[in-house]
C-alpha cells in the first residue's frame, strides 16, 4: 500500500475550490488521517485555473506528492493541465456538463458525473462541489456520516435549508459513484486517530505571537503574509490588543519600533516587496537597540516576481539587507509547529538581544494546510530581557545610561513612563548615555557592543535540528518549508541503502557554525538544498567557514514546491558521479 | 505632586541650531507649556524626525525616540498604542512631514491618532543645506533649482482640514505666548492635533523671514469675525489668505481618538499588562482548527 494518496480538485478561481479542498481535508483529518493540503493559484480573484490537492497519509507528510490518485475537474482546463498526474486507470471525475475529453496520452479513467445537474436537482447550484466531495468519499470508501456531520456544522449558521442541501449533495454524489461500482476503488491505510489540528504556518505563527504576548500588529496587506494580520485582527480585541492596517510597510515597521520602544510586544508581517521597504526601519531598530519582530513570508522575487509561488530567496536580504552594518537575528521555521515556536521565541530573542528578529517563513509554510499534533504552550516562557529596575533608577544621581558598555553587550533599558529613566533612543551613533556622539573611540565601542550581543547565539541550542544523522554519509542541509520534502527524501534514500540524514538550520543568522560543524563532521557529502537560484544559505555557510570539498548545492527555483523525488534524484546523481 | 520646573526639561546637550533659527522658539514654547501643565518628563515621549527640526528631542529631557526620515507619525502611533498614558508628541520638519512622510500625515489625520504633531515649517530643507521643500514658494531659487521652483506648494492647513483633522492650528515661532497656547490646546485635545509652526530658517531661506511673516500674518485668534468651529469656514479662511494665518483654525469638540475607537483595545497601558496567554484560552483557540 502506498504511503499516501492524493486527491485533487481543479477549476476556475472563484469557484470555491479552496473551500472544497478545505472541507475534504478537514473531514479526513477528523477521521484520523494526516493531511498536507496545497494549492496552485494565480494572482487574480476570478477566473484562471486553480487547484487544491489533499495528500492523505497515516503519518505526518509535509511535502507534495508527485502524482495524484483522484482528480475532480470542474473545467476542461483542469483536465488538460493536470490529467497527466493520474496514473493509468485512475479516476478523473469530471462534470458531465463539460463534455470532457481526455488529452492525448492520458490514460486515466474518465468518470463523467453530472455535478451541476445534481446540484440543480438538490436545489442550489452552489453545492456542486459537495456532490464531488460525496463522490470522492465513495471512491476512497470513506464513511459519509463524517462528511455529513461536518457539512451540518459548517453550514448551520446559514440556515437549515442550506445545511440540508449540502448534506443531500454529498449523498447524491456518493450514491452516483457507488452505482458505478467504484466505491472503495482506493483503500486508505488505517488511520491513527489523535488530537490533531489542521492549520497553516500563518495560523500557528499568529497563535505563537499571541501566546508570546504580542498585542500590537501593524502591516500592509500582501500575499502570502496577510492571513497573519487577518487572524490577529480577529483575536487581539479579546486580549486588549490592536491590529493596525497601515498605509505602507514603512509605517508598519516604524509603528512596531515605536511600540516596542514603549514596552509593548509588537510585530509586523510582510513578503519580499514590503520587506525591502522595511530595511531602513530595521536598521533603526539595530542602531537604537529596540526589539522588533518582522515576519517575512517569502515568495518569488525580485519585484512582483511570481507572487503566488514559493521561494526562499530573501535570506541574504534578511541578513544583510539594510545599509550600514546592522545586527539582526534571522530564524526560519519549517513546519507549522516550528512556526508557532518561532512566533513565540522571536519575541524573547528580540527582548533579550534588543534588536530586530526576522522570522523567515515562506509561501508553502505560510499557506498550505498541515496536520499538527500538540502545539506546546507550556514549553515556552515569556522573557522580557534586561529592563532596569525602578529602584535602580530612583537611586541614580546622574543620567540613566541606556547604552552602558557591558561584557555581553546587553544593557538594561528603561521603558517610557518610568521616572528618572528618560533617554534618547536614536538612529544616530550615540554614547552610552544615548546622546549623539561621533567620537571615533565611541563609535568603535558602541559598534562592538552591538555586535558582541549576538556572539552567544552562534551556539544556541535549537539553532539547528537534525534527523537521521547517525552514521549518515550524505547530509542534506536545508531551511524553511522544504524540510518536509527533505525528510521524505531521506527515508526514500535509506530504503535504497543510502545512509542519508537531514540537518535543518533554524537560526540562519548568526550562523550556528559551531553545532553545524559538529553535525556535519562525519558526512562524506553535504548537499545544501534550498529554494532559490544562487544558493543563499550555502553562501552564508561559506562566510561562517562551513565549506570544503564535500559541499554541493541543490537549488530549485521554478516556483513549484520542491518534491522528495527531486531531492532523491540530486543525491543519486551525487552517488553516480562522485561515488558516495 | 512634585512641581515640575523648566530645569527638569533641560538636557546637558548644547543646542546645535544656527543662532536665530526659528526652532529655538518652538522648543521654548513646548518646554514652557509642559512645565505650565505640570507634566513630569517621564510621562512625555517625543518622537522626532530627521532634519534640523528633528534635533528637538535631543534638547528635552523626556523619553525621546529619534526615528528615520519621514516616519515620525507611525512611530508615534506605536508609542501611543504601547502606553496610552504617555503624552506623545511628534516633531519634525516640512520635508519630514510633507515630502517623505506625506503619506503618513494624511493617514494619521484620518485615523485621528492620539498624537500631538508639531511641524517646524521653514519652507526649506535645512539639514541638507537649502533645497526646496514641499512648502517652498513657487519660483523660489535655490542651488537645486537655480531657475526657480516650478512646483506649487503644499498647503498643510487646508490639506489637514480636508483630510478630516480634528485640531488644526498654526503658530509663528516668535509669537511665544500664542504658540504655547496652541500647544496647550493640542495637548488637551483627544485625538490628532496638528500645530504647524512657521519657523524661519535664517541660513537658507531668504524669502520666508521673520520680517516677511511679521508683515504678512493675520492672527485669527484676534479676529472677532472668526470662529474655529466650522470645517468649511476654516478651509475658506486659510485659502483666502494663502495660509498666512496664525491661531486656532479648527477644533472638533466631538473628536474620538483612534485608540479609543479600536475594538477591545485595553484601557490601561499595554506596556504594564500581564501578557501571558491562559491554557484555557489557548485550547479554545486551537479547537477552531479542528
Ligand atoms: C531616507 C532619507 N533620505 C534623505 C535623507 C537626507 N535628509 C536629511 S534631513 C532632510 C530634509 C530635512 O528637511 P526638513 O524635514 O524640512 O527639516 P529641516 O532640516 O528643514 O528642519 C533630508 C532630505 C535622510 N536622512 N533619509
Ligand atoms: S539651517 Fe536653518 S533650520 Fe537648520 S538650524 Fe540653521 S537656521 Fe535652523
Ligand atoms: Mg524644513
Amino acid at each position: 500500500m502506498p504511503k499516501s494518496l492524493a486527491w485533487m480538485i481543479g477549476g476556475d478561481q472563484g469557484e470555491g475550490i479552496d473551500a472544497t479542498g478545505d472541507v475534504f481535508g478537514r473531514v479526513l483529518s477528523r477521521l484520523g488521517y494526516c493531511i498536507y493540503g496545497y494549492r496552485h493559484f494565480s494572482s487574480r480573484i476570478k477566473g484562471g485555473h486553480t487547484n487544491f490537492t489533499v495528500r492523505i497519509a497515516a503519518d505526518r507528510v509535509l511535502a507534495p506528492q508527485a502524482n495524484v490518485e483522484v482528480l475532480v475537474a470542474l473545467t476542461q482546463e483542469t483536465i488538460d493541465r493536470n490529467g497527466h498526474l493520474l496514473l493509468s486507470g485512475a479516476p478523473l471525475l469530471a462534470d458531465s456538463q463539460l463534455k470532457p475529453v481526455l488529452p492525448d496520452g492520458c490514460e486515466a479513467r474518465l468518470v463523467e458525473i453530472p455535478l451541476t445537474q445534481i446540484a440543480r436537482e438538490v436545489g442550489a447550484a452552489v453545492v456542486r462541489n459537495m456532490v464531488a466531495v460525496g463522490g470522492s468519499a465513495a471512491l476512497f470508501g470513506l464513511p459519509l456520516d463524517a462528511f455529513e456531520a461536518y457539512a451540518r456544522e459548517k453550514f448551520e449558521r446559514k440556515g437549515e435549508t442550506v445545511a440540508l442541501q449540502n448534506v443531500e449533495a454529498l449523498r447524491r454524489g456518493h450514491a452516483f459513484i457507488e452505482e458505478l461500482g467504484l466505491r472503495g476503488r482506493f483503500s486508505l491505510p488505517a488511520p491513527r486517530p489523535r488530537e490533531r489540528y489542521l492549520m497553516t504556518g500563518n495560523d500557528s505563527l499568529a497563535l505563537g505571537t499571541l501566546a508570546a504576548g504580542c498585542r500590537i500588529m501593524a502591516a500592509y496587506p500582501i500575499t502570502p503574509a496577510t492571513d497573519i494580520m487577518e487572524n490577529l485582527a480577529g483575536l487581539f480585541p479579546r486580549f486588549g490588543g490592536a491590529v493596525c492596517q497601515m498605509e505602507d510597510e514603512l509605517a508598519a515597521i516604524t509603528l512596531v519600533i515605536g511600540a516596542n520602544y514603549a514596552g509593548a510586544r509588537a510585530m509586523t508581517a510582510t513578503s519580499g516587496p514590503g520587506f525591502s521597504l522595511m530595511q531602513e526601519g530595521i536598521g533603526l531598530a539595530s542602531m537604537a537597540e529596540i526589539p522588533a519582530v518582522v515576519v517575512d513570508t517569502q515568495r518569488v522575487g525580485p519585484s512582483t516576481g511570481m507572487p503566488t509561488k514559493n521561494e526562499q530567496s530573501d535570506l541574504l536580504a534578511a541578513v544583510f539587507g539594510g545599509h550600514g552594518e546592522g545586527q539582526r537575528i534571522v530564524i526560519a521555521p519549517g513546519t507549522a509547529v516550528q512556526a508557532f515556536e518561532d512566533g513565540f521565541e522571536a519575541f524573547n530573542l528580540a527582548d533579550r538581544y534588543q534588536c530586530p528578529v526576522i522570522v523567515l517563513s515562506d509561501l508553502a509554510l505560510a499557506q498550505w494546510l498541515q496536520s499538527v499534533e500538540n502545539l506546546p504552550l507550556g514549553g515556552h516562557a515569556i522573557d522580557r530581557g534586561a529592563i532596569v529596575a525602578q529602584e535602580e533608577l530612583d537611586r541614580l544621581t546622574g543620567e540613566f545610561e541606556r547604552y552602558r558598555l557591558t561584557e555581553d553587550g546587553i544593557s538594561p533599558r528603561a521603558l517610557p513612563g518610568m521616572p528618572k529613566g528618560q533617554f534618547l533612543a536614536t538612529g544616530v551613533e550615540h554614547a552610552s548615555s544615548g546622546k549623539v556622539s561621533e567620537a571615533p573611540q565611541n563609535r568603535i565601542s558602541q559598534m562592538e557592543k552591538r555586535s558582541r550581543k549576538l556572539d552567544a547565539l552562534r551556539a544556541r541550542a535549537g539553532a539547528i535540528e537534525t534527523s537521521r544523522m547517525d552514521h549518515a554519509e550524505v547530509a542534506i542541509v536545508c531551511f524553511g518549508s522544504i524540510v518536509g520534502a527533505v525528510d521524505e527524501a531521506v527515508e526514500l534514500l535509506r530504503q535504497e541503502g543510502v545512509r542519508a540524514g537531514r540537518v535543518q538550520v533554524r537560526q540562519l543568522w548568526p550562523m550556528p557554525d559551531i553545532p553545524l560543524a559538529t553535525a556535519l563532521g562525519g558526512a562524506a557529502k553535504v548537499l545544501v538544498a534550498e529554494q532559490n537560484a544562487t544558493g543563499e544559505m550555502r553562501q552564508l555557510m561559506r562566510i561562517a567557514g562551513l565549506e570544503d570539498d564535500r559541499y554541493r548545492s541543490l537549488v530549485h527555483f521554478d516556483g513549484t514546491l520542491l518534491t522528495p523525488g527531486r531531492v532523491v534524484a540530486a543525491v543519486q546523481e551525487l552517488s553516480v558521479k562522485e561515488g558516495v | 505632586m512634585e512641581t515640575v520646573t523648566l530645569q527638569d526639561y533641560k538636557t546637558s546637550e548644547k543646542s546645535w541650531w544656527c543662532p536665530g533659527c526659528g526652532d529655538f522658539g518652538v522648543l521654548a514654547a513646548l518646554q514652557k507649556t509642559l512645565v505650565k501643565l505640570g507634566i513630569p518628563p517621564h510621562r512625555v515621549a517625543i518622537v522626532a524626525g530627521i532634519g534640523c527640526s528633528g534635533k528637538m528631542g535631543n534638547y528635552i529631557n523626556s523619553y525621546n525616540i529619534h526615528v528615520v526620515h519621514g516616519r515620525t507619525l507611525p512611530s508615534a502611533l506605536g508609542v501611543k498604542l504601547a502606553n496610552r498614558d504617555l503624552l506623545v508628541i511628534a516633531a519634525g520638519g516640512d520635508g519630514d512631514g510633507f515630502a517623505i512622510g506625506m503619506n503618513h500625515f494624511v493617514h494619521a489625520v484620518r485615523r485621528n491618532i492620539g498624537v500631538k504633531y508639531i511641524v517646524m515649517d521653514n519652507h526649506i530643507y535645512g539639514l541638507t543645506k537649502g533645497q526646496n521643500s514641499p512648502t517652498s514658494d513657487h519660483g523660489q531659487k535655490v542651488k537645486a533649482a537655480p531657475f526657480g521652483n516650478v512646483e506649487s506648494p503644499v498647503r498643510p492647513l487646508s490639506l489637514a482640514l480636508t483630510a478630516g483633522a480634528t485640531y488644526v492650528a498654526q503658530g509663528f515661532s516668535s509669537n511665544q505666548a500664542q504658540l504655547a497656547r496652541l500647544i496647550e490646546g493640542a495637548i488637551a485635545h483627544p485625538g490628532f492635533a496638528f500645530v504647524n509652526v512657521l519657523s524661519p530658517c535664517v541660513t537658507y531661506n531668504k524669502v520666508n523671514t521673520y520680517d516677511f511673516y511679521k508683515q504678512m500674518l493675520h492672527d485669527l485668534d484676534e479676529d472677532p469675525d472668526y470662529q474655529p468651529d466650522s470645517r468649511g469656514g476654516a478651509i475658506a479662511a486659510v485659502l483666502e489668505r494663502e495660509e498666512l494665518v496664525t491661531g486656532l483654525i479648527y477644533h472638533d469638540p466631538g473628536s474620538v481618538a483612534y485608540e479609543d475607537a479600536l475594538p477591545g483595545f485595553a484601557e490601561q497601558p499595554l506596556a504594564g499588562r500581564d501578557i501571558t496567554l491562559g491554557q484555557e484560552d489557548f485550547l479554545e483557540l486551537l479547537a477552531s482548527y479542528r
